[in-house]
C-alpha cells in the first residue's frame, strides 16, 4: 500500500509515531466500551446468577429469603397449573410458528413481483407488526367483544349465532394465535422478501431452461436457497412464541378458566401477584432451559443446512 | 397496452385483510358511543365525532402517559446511539486487552430471556429506590447488545483509509469517531434508532412490573388500564388506542425503508 492518502504524501516518521500511538490505546478502548459493558453485563449476568439462587429459595420480594434446595423445582413438576401452562404454550407455539413462517413465505413469493400498487400491498401486510401488543389486545378486545364487537355484528348479519370469543375457553387460545398471525406474519414476509432478492436469477433461469416448471423451480432452487432464513425464522418465531405474555395480559389475563395461562403469564403471576419469587424463578429457569435447547437444536440444523 | 396482472385478485384482498383491523380502529375512534352501543353496532359512522379524542385528551392522566412514554423512548434512543457508537467503534477499531472476550460476553447475553432477569432486575431497581419512577424504565434500556453489535458490524465494513489520515495528523479517537465516522454512519444510526424506539415505545411487561402509580404509567400500560376502567366507552378507548399507535405508525410510514431494512437486517444477520 502506497503511503499516499488523497493528494498528501505522508512523512514516514509521522507514520511511525502514529503506529506507536495505536499501541497505547488500551485506556481509550476501555473508556469507550465501559458504559455498554457495565450496563449490559451488570444487568444480565448479575440477574441470571441471582435468579438461579432465588430458584433455590423461598422469597416474597420483601422479607429475607430462606434456602429450600430443589423444593421449588420439585413442586413445579407436580403443579397442575404449570403443566397446563406448558401445554397451552406448546399448543400456541405449534400453531403459530409454522403458520407464520409458511404463510410468510407464501405471501413473500406473492409480493415478490413488480406490479402496480405492490409497495402499498407490502406496506399493508407489514404494518400490523409495528403495532404494540397492548394496542393489538385492546383493539381485538373491542372487535371480539361479545355484545358490542363488530365480529358478532357481522356474524349476525350473515345469520350465524353470536360467539363468546375471549369468554369461551375453547376459542380464546386459537384467537390469540390468529391475532399473533395478523401482526407477526409481516415480519416473516419482510425477511423472506429480503432473502428472495438474494436468490440467484441465473440459477432460476438455468432450471427453467432445463425444463423445470414453476413448482420445480420453487422446490429445487428457491426453497434450498432460502433454507438458512427459514431456520432463522423458525428459531426467532419459536423463541417469541414461548415468551408470549403481553397479548395474554391485555386480552384474557390467562382466562377463561385458565385456558390461556401460558408459561410467562404463570411466571409473572407467581412473582408479582402471589409473591412467590423463588418459585417463579424456578419456572423461569425451566423456560430458559427449553429456549436454550431450541436454540442449540436449530443452530445444529442450521450448520447442517449450510453444508 | 399491458393488461393488469391477475395477481391483484390475490394481493388486494390479502392486503385488505391485514389492513381491516387498523381501519376499524380508526373508524370506531370517530364513532359516537350510541352508535357503538346499539346492537348490532353500526358499521359506518354517521359522521366524524371527535368526542372520544376530546375525552382522552381531557383526561387527567392520558396526556401524561404520552409524555412519560416519549421521555423514556427519547432517552433510550439517544443513549443507545451514544453508547452503541462508542462501544461499537472501539470493538471495531481499537485494539485493547479483553476486547474479544467482552464482545463475546455481550453477544452471549442476547440469548438470555427477559423472564430470567426480570425478578432480580426488579430487586436491583428496588434497592436503588427507583421502583415506580421512570428511572426504572430508562436504566435497563440505556444500551442493548444489539445496538453495540450493529454499530460494530457497520464500522468494520467502512474502509480504514478514511480514518488513517486524521489519525496520522494526531486526531484523537473521539474526534475521528464524531467528525469522520459518524457522518458516514447514517444507515446504522437510523437502524438502531428505529429498533430502539420500537421496542421501548411498545414495551408493556417491564413497565407493568416496575411502575405502580398511575401518574408514572407509560402509554401502553395506561391504555391497558384505561380499557379496563372505561370498557363501556369504546370510542374513547379506541381514540386512546389510535394515539398510542400513531407515533410508531407515523415513524413507519415516514421512514419505511429504514424500518424494513432494520428489521430485515436482524433476520439476515441473525
Amino acid at each position: 500500500m502506497a503511503s499516499v492518502v488523497g493528494t498528501f504524501t505522508i512523512d514516514p516518521r509521522a507514520r511511525k509515531a502514529a503506529k506507536r500511538r495505536m499501541r497505547g490505546e488500551g485506556a481509550t478502548g476501555w473508556a469507550f466500551v465501559s458504559p455498554s459493558v457495565l450496563l449490559i453485563l451488570g444487568l444480565s449476568i448479575v440477574p441470571v446468577v441471582w435468579s438461579l439462587l432465588l430458584s433455590f429459595q423461598v422469597n416474597d420480594l420483601v422479607s429475607p429469603s430462606s434456602w429450600v434446595g430443589l423444593e421449588n423445582y420439585k413442586a413445579l413438576l407436580q403443579d397442575p397449573t404449570f403443566a397446563s401452562a406448558v401445554k397451552h404454550t406448546l399448543l400456541y407455539t405449534v400453531l403459530y410458528v409454522p403458520l407464520s413462517v409458511v404463510g410468510g413465505l407464501a405471501i413473500a413469493i406473492a409480493l415478490n413481483r413488480k406490479i402496480k400498487f405492490i409497495g402499498l400491498y407490502r406496506t399493508l401486510v407489514f404494518v400490523p407488526f409495528v403495532v404494540s401488543a397492548a394496542a393489538q389486545g385492546v383493539l381485538f378486545s373491542f372487535v371480539l367483544d361479545p355484545d358490542f364487537g363488530v365480529a358478532n355484528s357481522l356474524l349476525h348479519k350473515v345469520g350465524l349465532p353470536a360467539q363468546g370469543f375471549f369468554g369461551d375457553s375453547a376459542q380464546a387460545l386459537p384467537l390469540l394465535v390468529l391475532i399473533s398471525l395478523w401482526s407477526g406474519t409481516g415480519f416473516c414476509v419482510i425477511v423472506y422478501l429480503a432473502g428472495l432478492q438474494g436468490v440467484s436469477a441465473e440459477l432460476v433461469e438455468a432450471a427453467r431452461i432445463d425444463g423445470a416448471g414453476k413448482l420445480g423451480v420453487l422446490r429445487h432452487v428457491v426453497l434450498p436457497a432460502l433454507s438458512p432464513i427459514t431456520v432463522f425464522l423458525l428459531l426467532f418465531q419459536t423463541i417469541g412464541a414461548l415468551q408470549l405474555f403481553d397479548l395474554v395480559f391485555v386480552t384474557t389475563k390467562g382466562g377463561p378458566l385458565g385456558s390461556t395461562t401460558v408459561i410467562v403469564y404463570f411466571i409473572w403471576e407467581k412473582a408479582f401477584k402471589s409473591f412467590t419469587a423463588g418459585y417463579s424463578a424456578a419456572a423461569a429457569y425451566g423456560l430458559a432451559l427449553a429456549l436454550l435447547v431450541v436454540g442449540v437444536a436449530l443452530q445444529i440444523s442450521r450448520r447442517r443446512a449450510a453444508r | 397496452m399491458k393488461r393488469p396482472s391477475a395477481w391483484h385478485l390475490v394481493l388486494a384482498p390479502l392486503a385488505l385483510l391485514f389492513a381491516l383491523p387498523l381501519l376499524w380502529l380508526l373508524v370506531s375512534s370517530v364513532m359516537t358511543n350510541a352508535e357503538i352501543n346499539r346492537f348490532p353496532p353500526a358499521l359506518i359512522p354517521s359522521g366524524i365525532d371527535l368526542g372520544g379524542y376530546r375525552y382522552v385528551l381531557g383526561n387527567a392522566l392520558f396526556p401524561r402517559w404520552f409524555v412519560n412514554s416519549m421521555i423514556v423512548s427519547a432517552v433510550a434512543v439517544t443513549a443507545n446511539l451514544a453508547f452503541g457508537t462508542l462501544g461499537g467503534y472501539a470493538f471495531a477499531r481499537i485494539r485493547f486487552a479483553g476486547s474479544k472476550l467482552m464482545l463475546g460476553m455481550m453477544l452471549a447475553t442476547m440469548v438470555i430471556p427477559f423472564q430470567l432477569t426480570m425478578i432480580p432486575t426488579f430487586l436491583v431497581m428496588k434497592s436503588l429506590g427507583l421502583i415506580d419512577t421512570l428511572g426504572a424504565l430508562i436504566i435497563p434500556s440505556l444500551v442493548t447488545p444489539l445496538a453495540v453489535f450493529l454499530f460494530r458490524q457497520f464500522f468494520v465494513s467502512l474502509p480504514r483509509e478514511l480514518e488513517e489520515a486524521a489519525w496520522i495528523d494526531g486526531c484523537g479517537r473521539l474526534r475521528i469517531l464524531v467528525s469522520i465516522v459518524l457522518p458516514l454512519a447514517r444507515p446504522a444510526l437510523s437502524t438502531v434508532a428505529v429498533l430502539t424506539f420500537l421496542s421501548t415505545w411498545n414495551d408493556l411487561t417491564w413497565p407493568l412490573i416496575a411502575i405502580n402509580s398511575d401518574s408514572n404509567y407509560t402509554l401502553q400500560l395506561g391504555l391497558t388500564t384505561f380499557q379496563g376502567q372505561h370498557h363501556t366507552q369504546w370510542a374513547a378507548v379506541m381514540a386512546g388506542n389510535v394515539i398510542t399507535v400513531l407515533p410508531v405508525l407515523l415513524g413507519f410510514l415516514l421512514a419505511q425503508k429504514a424500518f424494513i431494512r432494520s428489521l430485515a437486517s436482524t433476520g439476515l444477520k441473525g
